[in-house]
């Protein structure tokens, strides 16, 4: 399934980290949520996705007391104060880098990071590819509102050429990322999309996310009613969502709508009534495929205009994380040299290289 | 063995010198190695290129290694010279103005050609057009005797040529009687799958032995006692190995796990080579993306209960300051190693200064205090390791250690510590909910203080009942709830300022050295001009100059008895490898009219300078009472 051998067994995403027994309460929602009001604008996407991230997270079986959710700045990056877990509310952009280093020195925690499309990819677009690149085992929520919120109303990296914002008051000029291209493009083992108002769609892609064990990265379309809204809304209504949407599902043909499907045409993918495409032209989603190049090829189907929009998984493959691989480092040194080092041993280091002996 | 007289010296200051591809720097280490082991008191000072590769015979690729060994205790590598090898022209040009006349030079003649002379705008060789003169010069075709040495190697000419550093060793281990066998030991292991070339360079070394032996040109050899030191076990050490080991040492002694985040910066990355060599102890290393990534992995792993770490230079510390000011704010332990270099920006990223003290004490928005602590040799690096860890593990904060490339890469004997002399490091992890909820309740409090120490609690993840979320945002006092309150933003900066103040409580008041009793001048300095300004003090005491010492290796909070201190004196004279950084902070502090004596030029204190320095200023304290002044020329700045 992966491109190399694995020196390590891929466990889950959530093994390591010590479960709700049988014998203990069944955890429920209200035991995820925190005493702190929330503060969020009215109609603000980021309800619905907290309240389908607490209704969801006593099914995951974890305890909460080993969950971890660390945020950056923005919006959403007040995320952690609203859950009775363990959190951070960290600095602009830094997130990934705070949870790498958490989620390395603990095997036993499951560690979460919320990030919108300004601390994701613009101040922190650096620690986030090398998270992704490393398959740190975290599950990153990406909330892309497309535009700055918490700072009322700037462009941000995901806004279309021309958004008009109190930055840009002839219009943004510069080329947003896609995040799913920019994160197939990092190396990223999984890699999904979805929204913020499709509750069992978002809880279904939460859930494979966390028990994706590497970097999960799940970007999840929120609406700003205040600075941004309805930059979902064609994809949002019923109707004319229906036509547009793409759900990926694994080892089906990837549909358009009720009568499209997408094909290839030379070395891109294209959109073309189901009745005038080749069979053997229709992509077939597969999301294990070691090469990224067709998940990346339908990320590319998206466009401003939002004539399809691919949702779901784009790519779940496997390969060794970063911190299992960095924790086996050390456990190998210990066991190669016959257990942890004892005080002897810290006495022998101490001692080592060239000694001499002065004698009174 | 030796047929040629032998003639005991106190102590000798030798600098190798050659371009950066010659093996200076090995050359230096493996001599040093040989003199310690004799039982020498001795300090380095390697002094080399940023550039890898600097071009070839040129001076900017001159490298260098200077040693100074004494049968008695060493406080420097040296202001000057005894001998120097000089393994090209550039190298003898580069250094010969450090060199005092009557010096010796050991030179190259090989590299002595018309291209390399003019390379460095020699018109004809100093060798022999009389200039050096003043100076013991022995012309030694060191390279030709290495190739002629090793004719029978199935070598090429260039590997046999790179030997050449083996035979200045030998002969240089000849001349001060220095054993091979450790050398031949070092060998060994690093070519130990290559025996030709081990061969090769272990003939090279045994011939420049012999060769100071046969030759006439050497009439004389040199010993040097072993100077008295307490009895123990001992090895050298730079910096960052000490400060490595004391990293090492302070993980087992707490019994946590020590993650150090890290982005390869010169003059740090041997700490990061280092520890990356110890997973065995419980040591995790991750090499971050950038500097801000490696301070963020270092704090995520403390927030885990871990020991976070990292370190850097200069330029790293000021991306990092965001996250130090993080740290303050969650109040969770975090040492950072900042290894100081010449600034601003990339400045001289091989050479040492001590500018970086107001950066580490203020340079971060708003009040955001930490603690620094600076080394002041560079085995004491192992200590100020320890020391890091405690504080930032007693009181939960950010740990500044301000150590420098003069530090990180110079040597000196170590005597290695039992374990059971070393301070303990407790660290308690919270377990169980600290106060009482408005309904009766069992509660977590996150920010309810130690009496004491003011210090949080460290709640770390993992433990039930005691969930909770900290942040940047400020937090209530108590509670850690997101707070906006005017009073309580007031009383939660006062408390983390409070919290680093209390450290000096834990503080051992100033140490001042003043053997007369009655010193009327008081030397004050921080970090790694201990060394320079020791010897410096010893040569003012030597010219019956009375003054007293003292030297600070914490920054931040200072000692609690320290204003006091300055207050007896009639002149505080601060040498600072910046442009009185410390002097400004005393003056601020303690309102005391503080002299500053300053250099910024990459190098440590001269210490015959800077005790001119102090000696001017001793007689302007105290008139004609003071004794002669030494009479060389000060190189230094001063400012006055
Ligand atoms: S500004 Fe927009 S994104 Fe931010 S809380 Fe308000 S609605 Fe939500």
């Amino acid at each position: 399934m992966t491109a190399t051998d694995l020196p390590l067994p891929t466990p889950q995403g959530t093994q390591g980290v010590p479960r709700v027994g049988e014998e203990d309460p069944r955890q429920t929602k209200k035991d995820f949520t925190s005493d702190q009001e929330v503060r969020w604008c009215p109609g603000c996407g980021d309800y619905a996705v907290l309240a389908a991230v607490q209704g969801f997270l006593p099914d995951l079986g974890l305890r909460r007391e080993n969950i971890v959710f660390v945020s950056g700045i923005g919006c959403s990056s007040r995320f952690p104060y609203y859950l009775e877990t363990y959190g951070m509310h960290s600095i602009h952009g830094r997130a990934p880098a705070i949870a790498t280093g958490l989620a390395t020195a603990r095997e036993d925690l499951s560690v979460w990071v919320v990030t919108g499309d300004g601390d994701a990819l613009s101040i922190g677009g650096n620690h986030l590819i090398h998270a992704l690149r490393r398959n740190v085992n975290l599950t990153i929520l990406l909330f892309n509102n497309k535009i700055y919120g918490l700072t009322k109303g700037q462009y941000s990296p995901t806004s279309d050429v021309g958004t008009v914002t109190k930055s840009t008051p002839v219009g943004s000029v510069d080329q947003p990322f896609n995040p799913v291209s920019l994160a197939l493009g990092a190396e990223a083992t999984f890699v999904a999309r979805t929204l913020d108002s499709d509750r069992k769609h978002l809880t279904e892609v939460l859930r494979a996310a966390a028990e994706h064990r590497g970097t999960a990265l799940v970007e999840i379309y929120q609406n700003c009613p205040i600075f941004n809204d309805g930059a979902f809304q064609l994809i949002k209504d019923r109707d004319s969502g229906r036509a547009r949407l793409a759900h990926l599902v694994d080892g089906e043909p990837v549909r358009v709508g009720e009568d499209h499907v997408v094909v290839r045409s030379g070395g891109a993918l294209t959109v073309v009534p189901e009745t005038d495409a080749e069979p053997a032209d229709v992509v077939v989603h597969d999301v294990a495929a070691e090469e990224p190049t067709q998940a990346f090829a339908l990320s590319r189907l998206d466009d401003p205009s939002f004539a399809h929009v691919p949702m779901g998984i784009f790519r779940q493959v496997s390969r060794p994380t970063y911190d299992d691989q960095v924790r086996a480092q050390v456990d190998g040194a210990r066991a190669s040299a016959g257990g942890p080092a004892t005080d002897a041993d810290l006495a022998d280091l101490l001692h080592g290289g060239d000694t001499w002996t002065v004698t009174g | 063995m030796s047929t040629k007289p032998l003639q005991r010296l106190d102590r000798v200051v030798i600098r190798f010198a050659g371009d950066s591809g010659d093996g200076m720097q090995l050359t230096g280490d493996r001599f040093t190695s040989e003199t310690a082991t004799l039982g020498n008191d001795l300090s380095t000072l390697p002094n080399f290129p940023a550039e890898i590769r600097a071009p070839q015979g040129t001076l900017p690729g001159v490298s260098s290694f200077q040693l100074h060994f004494a049968d008695h205790a060493v406080l420097t590598p040296g202001d000057h010279p005894d001998v120097l090898v000089a393994m090209n022209p550039a190298a003898l040009k580069a250094n010969l103005a450090d060199l005092p006349r009557g010096a010796t030079v050991i030179a190259n003649t090989d590299e002595f050609t018309r291209r390399n002379l003019a390379k460095v705008g020699y018109q004809a060789s100093p060798l022999d057009d009389g200039s050096l003169e003043s100076w013991h010069v022995h012309g030694l075709p060191l390279t030709s005797m290495t190739v002629e040495a090793l004719a029978d190697f199935g070598l090429t000419r260039k590997e046999k040529e790179r030997a050449k550093n083996m035979m200045a060793l030998g002969l240089l281990s000849w001349m001060y009687s220095r054993p091979l066998e450790g050398t031949e030991a070092f060998l060994r292991a690093k070519f130990d799958r290559a025996p030709e070339l081990l061969e090769a360079n272990l003939a090279a070394l045994r011939t420049g032995f012999n060769y100071g032996e046969t030759t006439e040109d050497f009439a004389v050899r040199f010993e040097v006692a072993p100077a008295p030191m307490a009895p123990g076990t001992y090895r050298t050490l730079t910096g960052n190995q000490a400060m490595a080991l004391g990293l090492v040492t302070a993980a087992h002694r707490s019994g946590l796990p020590l993650v150090l985040g890290s982005y390869p910066i010169t003059p740090a990355s041997d700490v990061l080579h280092a520890l990356s060599a110890l997973k065995r102890h419980g040591i995790t290393t991750l090499q971050a993306e950038d500097e801000i990534g490696a301070v963020g992995m270092a704090l995520g792993a403390s927030f885990g209960g871990a020991l976070g770490v990292t370190s850097t230079s200069g330029p790293g510390l000021a991306l990092k300051a965001e996250t130090i000011g993080l740290a303050v704010a969650t109040e969770l332990p975090l040492v950072v190693l900042d290894i100081q270099r010449g600034g601003p920006s990339t400045g001289l990223p091989t050479k040492t200064e001590q500018a970086d003290l107001l950066q580490a004490l203020h340079g971060r928005n708003g009040e955001s205090p930490v603690a620094v602590i600076a080394p002041q040799s560079p085995t004491d690096c192992f200590d100020i390791a320890l020391e890091a860890i405690r504080i930032a593990t007693t009181y939960r904060t950010p740990v500044i250690v301000l150590s420098d490339g003069y530090l990180a890469n110079g040597s000196e004997p170590w005597a290695v510590p039992e374990l059971d002399d070393l301070p303990g490091l407790d660290v308690t992890f919270a377990t169980a909910p600290n106060a009482t909820g408005e309904d009766g309740q069992p509660v977590f409090h996150p920010f309810l203080r130690d009496e004491q120490t003011l210090a949080r609690p460290w709640a770390v993840p993992g433990t039930a009942g005691l969930e909770h979320r900290i942040g940047g945002i400020e937090k209530a006092d108590v509670t850690g709830h997101i707070s906006y309150d005017p009073d309580n933003h007031d009383r939660m900066v006062r408390l983390r300022q409070a919290k680093i103040d209390r450290i000096a409580e834990t503080l051992p008041p100033v140490e001042v050295d003043d053997p007369t009793g009655d010193a009327r001048v008081l030397v004050l300095g921080w970090g790694s001009s201990y060394g320079p300004i020791a010897a410096a003090t010893r040569l003012v005491r030597s010219a019956g100059g009375r003054i007293a010492q003292a030297h600070l290796r914490h920054l931040n909070p200072f000692p609690a008895d320290l204003g006091e201190v300055l207050r007896r004196y009639d002149r505080v004279v601060v040498p600072e490898m910046n442009l009185g950084q410390l002097a400004m902070l005393l003056r601020a502090r303690y309102l005391v009219d503080v002299r500053s004596h300053t250099a910024v030029r990459g190098l440590p204190f001269s210490a015959a300078h800077l005790a001119e320095d102090l000696h001017r200023d001793i007689l302007e304290v105290e008139g004609d009472t003071a004794g002669p002044a030494t009479t060389d020329t000060p190189r230094e700045e001063v400012t006055r």
